[in-house]
């Protein structure tokens, strides 16, 4: 199927209002869907015999500071029975207090815990309903989120030395 | 009854042991904890981050040709498929044509790293389940690829001769002798791997029915490349979905049915023999022509012209102080198939000379996940034959 037919498609079954802004660029579409039917559309892509998004790619988020809504999930998908790929999109908001949360989809692609984990402490976005939401590459003790633009590439001194450094200084 | 009552709660009193981060079999710094029952693993707990550089922030503070040098020490082991898959994104972003001698000389490029990867992969994995000897086999002909790398691109380890829009210059004088030297022999070489190992009876008990990964398993945990293969998925990206005139070429796809370490196994010898059977359509299908598209303001100038037209020196003068223009809004996901599987370059554009966004899908990263799942009810010795097929490389997994 192409991309303006898996666009028609989801739309068919969710609305225009939920799958909100589609656009392509080099043959490749990103739709955008709202925050709260995250799980809902995925569980349809997943699902749908002639869509049969068996495959998640990867799971990223892309941090549009200053702008509001802060910051995009992506869902990169594949479908190994129709050899045809898809991503979709959705905004969280950056809260006033706590982090912005999204629902996890672990339960329908069990690879998405690694690159949720990733995508949660490097971004700060809480994937609520996740089994396991420890930090995965990053130092349990920092409190900062790297992939944001406001991270300065250098580092904060919120984000001490390697352990090792910490045990020389005692 | 005494005695049975303190039996039993000995039994179900579990042992948890680390494995890592500094050991010789976890082929590089990583680190998990194992639940053992006995001997047999229940669940392992992978902790990663160890090699965590930041490439991705990094990549994000460079311009789109600075990345380059970058992707290839994400993965030292396929260091030619790294600069490639993220070329290819940045061509597709940019709008870049490739010219069909480039498009040439950079699969030959992927597929000696591929043979280099998996070589590797062979000597380290065959030293983990106690053969000694297949390394020292591996490590000659690596050193040949590495001569050949050396030859054209300077570099051995990391060639860095893959450019937006082709190579960096064309290849040496005598490489394509020498690289048909090498094809030429190649096969015999991995006849000599097989006798060691194929129907070693030994090698075999070690890893038939170890580590087993349904197909159901394997793509519900996204595995992808050998991995993906020897658990009986025909899916092959060259095939799939070609890029840089893979179409062109005759192979055949390496798959496997036994889901277990022995069937990795056979997957990458098999692709080791089709990725050679490429090197030798690659030389036939060799034709004259330039080695970079042209594309001012995208792609740099051919170094020649720098110094004898006047255009070309604003070009090259602009690309280095300016960096390009991709379009603003862009985004593009562009994969390849990496001697790991899948790696997958996702851009996002704002315009500007460097990538707003840059995510990395590594392919040893996903494949890590299946680890445990692999591991579950296997001995504790059978653990490090598991963890040595998924062909990990630590670089890679922490970026």
């Amino acid at each position: 199927m192409n991309q303006e037919a898996i666009k028609e498609r989801l739309v068919s079954a969710f609305g225009a209002e939920v799958i909100q802004g589609a656009v392509l660029f080099a043959d490749q579409m990103a739709v955008t869907v709202v925050k709260d039917k995250i799980l809902d559309v995925c569980r349809f892509l997943k699902t749908d015999p002639d869509l049969a998004f068996d495959l998640l790619s990867f799971v990223g988020g892309v941090d549009r500071h200053p702008a509001s809504p802060r910051f995009e999930v992506v869902y990169q998908l594949y479908s190994m029975r129709h050899k045809h790929r898809f991503r979709i999109k959705a905004m969280v908001e950056e809260e006033q207090e706590g982090l912005g949360t999204i629902d996890s989809v672990v339960e329908l692609w069990p690879t998405a815990s690694w690159h949720e984990r990733e995508t949660a402490e490097m971004f700060g976005i809480e994937f609520t309903g996740h089994p396991d939401p420890r930090k995965l590459l990053l130092p349990e003790e920092w409190y900062v989120y790297p992939l944001r633009k406001d991270f300065p590439v250098e580092g904060t001194e919120d984000t001490p030395d390697l352990p090792a450094a910490q045990i020389r200084e005692g | 009854m005494r005695d049975a009552a303190t039996a039993d709660e000995r039994r179900v009193e579990t042992l948890e042991i680390n494995v890592g981060p500094h050991h010789p079999s976890t082929h590089g710094v990583f680190r998990a904890i194992l639940e053992l029952d006995g001997e047999i693993v229940l669940n392992v707990t992978p902790y990663l981050g160890y090699l965590h550089r930041g490439y991705e922030k990094t990549c994000e503070a460079k311009t789109y040709h600075n990345v380059i040098p970058l992707a290839e020490r994400c993965d030292y082991m396929g260091a030619s498929s790294n600069s490639f898959a993220f070329c290819v994104a940045a061509e597709k972003l940019m709008d870049v044509e490739v010219p069909p001698r480039a498009q040439t000389i950079r699969i030959m490029m992927a597929e000696l790293s591929r043979i280099f990867s998996h070589l590797f992969w062979l000597g380290t994995h065959a030293h983990d389940v106690g053969a000694m000897t297949p390394l020292f086999y591996c490590l000659r002909e690596r050193e040949d690829i590495m001569n050949l790398f050396e030859l054209t691109a300077g570099g051995r380890l990391m060639p860095n001769y893959i450019r937006i829009g082709g190579v960096i210059a064309d290849l040496e004088e005598g490489f394509v002798e020498r690289l048909r030297s090498f094809t030429d022999a190649f096969d015999g070489h991995v006849d000599e791997y097989e006798t060691l190992l194929t129907k070693n009876a030994i090698y075999m008990d070690r890893t038939s029915g170890i580590g087993i990964l349904t197909k159901e398993d394997a793509i519900a945990l996204g595995a992808s490349g050998p991995m993906a293969r020897a658990s009986g998925i025909a899916w092959d990206i060259r095939k799939s979905e070609p890029y840089s005139g893979y179409e062109n070429y005759d192979f055949d796809i390496a798959v496997e049915y036994g889901c277990d370490v022995y069937s990795r196994y056979l997957v990458r010898m098999k692709e080791m023999r089709e990725s050679n059977r490429i090197l030798l359509q690659a030389i036939g299908r060799l034709e004259e022509g330039p080695i970079r598209a042209t594309k001012p303001g995208f792609v740099f100038p051919p170094q020649e012209e720098i110094y004898t037209r006047s255009e070309s020196l604003i070009h090259h003068f602009m690309l280095v102080v300016e960096g390009v223009q991709p379009p603003k809004g862009g985004e593009v996901y562009q994969y390849i198939e990496s001697p790991r599987g899948e790696l997958g370059c996702y851009l996002v554009s704002d315009g500007g000379p460097k990538p707003y966004r840059l995510k990395w899908r590594a392919p040893a990263f996903v494949n890590l996940q299946t680890l445990a799942k692999m591991s579950q009810g296997a001995f504790l010795s059978d653990f490090i034959a598991i963890l040595s097929s998924v062909d990990i490389v630590l670089a890679e997994v922490d970026r």
